[in-house]
């Protein structure tokens, strides 16, 4: 199935912004954390289409997945 | 010892005051509403004879303290008809606190038609008449005072709209790069235009500086809390690496971007105008991604921002501006809305309200969405020379609303919304609704836990828990805003347990009292109770404390709507 990953901030660097991948059915947010390089101790806010998702989250065909460090401001 | 300077403009009189007892626990925007609902009667018009305007640094200002500079300034608010606070960064809050000056006091309006300035020193205010900087621009007075009276002075100044008593106008306070921060909301630059002040200068020299009761616990405590500032993500590497238009992306994401006038949740621009593009400008271009708005400051979320010739532009350039000229106006070219933050800043306007105005402008067809060089000319041309369309425009949102026959308008007690949409945040709106100052975000940033994951999680979308967090952030905000410490130390405050106990023990250090937890909370809600009250006498009732119609109409991404009760909101001011 294809989904699209979003990077943003420092999860830039040396990586992408936006990138469209071809997954296995049944993958959860945490195996394209973890392809990425990315530790879950890093991880600040995780989106799928728009709305929180927890890590264990599995994913579906379509689906658009956001990943931000820590940030804020305001 | 801590004293009042209260200067009266009807006689052209000064005073130097001792401090009240009941004044004397109090600092920052605990003190700023206490003086003016003790003071101010509530009915009074805000540009009239009895509003004064007061200047009060935190009860953390002019210590060693991390972020601890920043200054608050209240009135009731001729935008908002509230009482009001707007706190600022820059020099004055330092240098108040070292000349022993717990608050200045403005009263009065002058009789003739003359324009003055104040300067303060240790001793006392002198009040000049003003002639040759009467109609310039805040970067024009910043570099004329700095000539006249030396680089070290302080100066807070306001710009041609707040000569020409513009309800969007702020107050400028020069930065310790001689630029400018802004108590930006509400419109206390026309307050102090009332009162024909063109610019305040102060001048610490000889000042005694700040008594600490106890400084080896003033020390640690302060060491504790610089740390957790730094170790913290968002204070630590978020904020000064992409400043807080970091946010632009992630709002985006969340789909709680307001655009085109709130018309939708996320902007197809959004990426040409977020942080991280803007880090790669900066850095790209010579300026400075992070750069402190005070001395003392540690998170260092601002920035400079050149053009592509490698000039000045702008510094200080935030989220809520880049938001609201950018996704709310549809204009997604960063040096359109960098230019015109710099005209904002230098006519001396709220960079919000303006913002939120020109998305109402858009709709009521003064000039067409996406029109950034079009906004930049409203700026200049009409708002900064007061025409008439311009004065129309610097009235704020709410007045070209209806001036113009829009029903869109984005306000709350008559102050713009800013950069969250309220239907798919939904935390953002019972802080925006029920704020005694009007809409304001930095009242109550359920931002936080809505969307950012800090200090805990509540779904933006739903109603759940909201009234609570908006009332326990409210009541906290109360009390950091007394302190003079930036906003932002909420992020660390949140997450890191050390970091609120090590923030009351260096309050406890330097006035040698011993606050708990429970009396700083109870000090949040006697500020928050103080300023509804106020409100209350200005004619305020919970029927104010509600969004407008038009946010039940579905948001998209996901049609969200705003489905809180009258009942619901009320419950705020359950405590």
């Amino acid at each position: 199935m294809k989904i699209t990953v979003k990077l943003f901030a420092s999860f830039r660097d040396g990586r992408f912004k936006v990138e469209e991948r071809d997954t296995p059915a049944g993958t959860v947010c945490r195996q394209v954390v973890l392809e990425l390089g990315l530790k879950e101790e890093e991880l600040g806010v995780v989106m799928v289409n728009g709305r929180h998702a927890p890590l264990e989250q599995e994913l579906q065909d379509g689906d658009s997945l956001a990943l931000f460090p820590l940030v804020g401001g305001g | 010892m801590d004293k009042i300077f209260r200067v009266n403009m009807t006689n052209l009189t000064t005073r130097v005051e001792t401090v009240p007892a009941a004044w004397a626990g109090h600092g920052g925007r605990g003190l700023t509403s206490t003086i003016v609902a003790a003071e101010v009667p509530a009915d009074c018009h805000p540009l009239g004879l009895n509003n004064k305007l007061v200047f009060a640094p935190g009860l953390l200002s002019g210590t060693a303290a991390a972020n601890s500079g920043r200054m608050s300034c209240g009135a009731k608010s001729p935008l908002t008809g509230t009482i009001k606070e707007s706190n600022a960064g820059g020099t004055s809050a330092q240098m108040f606190a070292r000349m022993g000056i717990k608050a200045l006091i403005i009263e009065g309006l002058p009789a003739d038609d003359k324009w003055y300035n104040l300067h303060l020193t240790k001793d006392g205010v002198t009040i000049n008449e003003e002639t040759a900087l009467v109609g310039k621009g805040n970067f024009a007075v910043i570099d004329a005072v700095s000539e006249r009276l030396g680089k070290k002075v302080g100066v807070i100044t306001i710009g041609p709209a707040g000569e020409m008593k513009m309800a969007s106008a702020n107050i400028s306070v020069k930065d310790p790069d001689s630029k400018i921060r802004s108590h930006g909301r509400g419109g206390l630059g026309a307050v102090m235009g009332s009162k024909k002040i063109k610019y305040i200068s102060m001048d610490d020299a000889g000042a005694p500086g700040v008594t600490i009761a106890d400084p080896e616990k003033f020390k640690t405590a302060a060491r504790i809390f610089a740390k957790a500032l730094l170790d913290h993500p968002v204070s630590g590497q978020g904020l000064p690496t992409y400043g807080t238009n970091v946010l632009v992306n992630v709002l985006n994401e969340a789909g709680g971007l307001p655009t085109k006038n709130f018309r939708y949740g996320q902007f197809a621009g959004a990426d040409k105008i977020s942080g991280e593009t803007m880090h790669d400008t900066i850095v790209e271009r010579g300026g400075k991604p992070k750069h402190g708005c005070h001395a003392g400051c540690i998170i260092q979320c601002s920035q400079v921002y050149m053009d592509k010739a490698g000039n000045y532009l702008t510094s200080g350039f935030e989220y809520e501006t880049i938001w609201g000229l950018g996704a709310d106006c549809c204009i997604d070219n960063l040096d359109d809305i960098a230019l015109a933050d710099h005209h904002m800043d230098d006519i001396g306007i709220d960079s919000i309200e303006t913002a939120v105005m020109m998305g109402v402008a858009m709709e009521g067809g003064v000039l067409p969405f996406g029109d950034g060089k079009g906004v930049i000319r409203l700026i200049k041309d009409e708002i900064g020379k007061g025409t008439p369309l311009g004065r129309i425009l610097g009235g704020g949102a709410a007045h070209v609303g209806k001036t113009f026959g829009v029903t869109r308008v984005p306000v709350v007690k008559g102050q713009g919304i800013p950069a969250y949409d309220p239907r798919s945040v939904k935390g953002i709106g019972i802080t925006y609704a029920t704020s005694t100052m009007g809409a304001d975000h930095t009242a109550g940033y359920t931002i936080a836990t809505n969307i950012l994951g800090v200090g805990g999680s509540v779904d933006p979308l739903k109603k759940d828990g909201q009234v609570e967090l908006s009332r326990n952030l409210q009541i906290a905000t109360a009390a950091v805003d007394s302190t003079g410490m930036c906003i932002f130390v909420a992020f660390p405050a949140l997450d890191i347990p050390e970091c609120l106990p090590a923030l009351i023990d260096m309050i406890n250090a330097r006035f040698g009292i011993s606050l708990s937890g429970d009396d700083v909370t109870n000090l949040g809600k006697h500020i928050l109770k103080l300023e509804r009250a106020f409100n209350i006498g200005a004619g305020f009732t919970n029927m104010h404390d509600r969004l407008p119609e038009f946010f039940s109409e579905p948001v998209p991404p996901h049609n969200a709507v705003w489905d809180f009760t009258g009942e619901e909101i009320d419950e705020f001011w359950n405590f």
